[in-house]
């Protein structure tokens, strides 16, 4: 792998594939994309990588992924949309997903999904429109030991309270 | 090519191995409802109308991607089948926005047939009454998602006759709609080729000539059977 990496990084003209934009992001794309041999059938591997680099999926990433992969468009459409880990819309700086699986839903988890919709202004899924929140739902995430958990930026924080949950995210919204 | 015996609601049948349960029916004269079935391309098993029963197995099998097997006793119409797809028509009506009096294939319409054929009058389930969309950006041609069963028919034909794949499906669940190209309004797409063969698949009234207005639209469908038969056998059959 590393050897096929450098090879392209030698070439005096940049690949076909190339974007335009000169976004060093769509290299790694094409990394990824060659390391499948440019098969369609590495559509999701790509879609994940896209995600992991771009952090959402604009448009544009899209139709350079079909073209890539020689996919048709609203194939890529399709597949981008139909899981819910590829999000086609930038997501806020902070991110925080409220487990309403059994356990947490059961312990109250929907009283602190309740309040933080009410104090974001947002419904689950959405972020806010200072683009500072994303407010996000999950279905257990494997810590019913410390229902209700909520996920603050990745770190899972458990038994919360509605008053705790909000003023985490008080904290995020003074900053 | 070895042939395979069977019976259908008590009638012998021969048929080449690897039909499906529905050629068999079809050549046996044994009319079995269908919406996302289209001659020329493949099956799907997604309407879940022609849904049978084989001895044997409790599950209901789809005829459509059943294949034959030797021995195999088939019953396509009983009570229970009955029953069944007169329920999946009106959960069908019920998903969409389906007003046959304002609509261009009222009279011509094979949701509006099916739903003659197995007698259903009415809808049991709350209607849903969906908030979707109208594309008329194309010159030519119109989508009306509220009309649209997702049966995917024109997402196959464009893909495997036309070869262009304009369609396809998005989002998932009930939330699921036709899309063209990457969510571009159809006129917009390159892929396009205005051939106008999703008109002619599609078995509603959500992909309409413009212009044409209530019980107006006309299909032909026979011209993607000989499309297809033109392509695969170089046999042109008009």
């Amino acid at each position: 792998m590393q050897a096929v990496t450098k090879t392209t990084q030698a070439t005096p003209k940049p690949a076909k594939s190339d974007h335009p934009s000169g976004d060093r992001r769509f290299k790694t794309l094409d990394m990824t994309m060659k390391r499948h041999q440019y098969k369609p059938d590495a559509l999701i591997e790509v879609l994940h990588k896209a995600q992991e680099s771009f952090g959402f999926l604009e448009e544009d990433v899209l139709t350079y992924i079909a073209r890539g992969l020689k996919l048709p468009l609203s194939k890529v459409y399709g597949t981008a949309t139909f899981y819910h880990l590829f999000s086609l819309k930038p997501n806020g700086a902070h991110t925080c997903v409220v487990c309403l699986g059994t356990a947490c839903y059961v312990k109250g988890s929907n009283k602190v999904s309740a309040a933080l919709e009410e104090e974001l202004g947002i419904k689950l899924g959405e972020t806010t429109a200072d683009g500072k929140i994303s407010l996000m739902a999950a279905r257990c995430i494997g810590a019913c030991g410390i229902a209700p958990a909520v996920v603050f930026d990745g770190t899972v924080a458990g038994k919360q309270e509605p008053e705790m949950a909000l003023a985490k995210v008080k904290d995020w919204e003074l900053e | 090519m070895s042939v395979k015996t069977l019976k259908i609601n008590g009638v012998d049948i021969a048929i080449e191995e690897g039909a499906t349960v529905l050629q068999a029916a079809r050549q046996a004269g044994v009319p079995i409802p269908t919406l996302c079935h289209l001659d020329g391309v493949h099956d799907v098993g997604a309407c879940r109308l022609c849904l049978v029963e084989v001895s044997g197995t409790r599950k209901l099998l789809p005829a459509c991607v059943t294949e034959v097997a030797e021995g195999m006793e088939v019953q396509t119409n009983t009570p229970k089948l009955q029953e069944y797809r007169r329920m999946t028509v009106e959960l069908l009506f019920s998903e969409g926005n389906h007003v046959c009096s304002v609509c261009v294939a009222n009279g011509n319409c094979e949701l509006q047939d099916v739903a003659i054929q197995v007698g259903m009058d009415h809808s049991r389930f709350t209607y849903r009454f969906p908030d979707r969309a109208v594309d008329i950006s194309h010159p030519q041609f119109g989508i009306d998602h509220n009309r649209c069963i997702l049966c995917t028919r024109c997402v196959r034909v464009c893909d495997e006759i036309e070869g262009a794949h304009v369609w396809d499906v998005a989002q998932r669940g009930a939330a699921c709609y036709i899309v063209s190209g990457l969510n571009q309004p159809w006129g917009e797409v390159d892929a396009c080729t205005s051939c106008g063969k999703c008109v002619d698949a599609c078995p509603t009234g959500a992909i309409f000539r413009k212009g044409s207005t209530t019980g107006e639209k006309e299909r032909d469908r026979a011209k993607l059977d000989f499309l297809v038969t033109a392509r695969e056998k170089h046999e042109w059959t008009r």
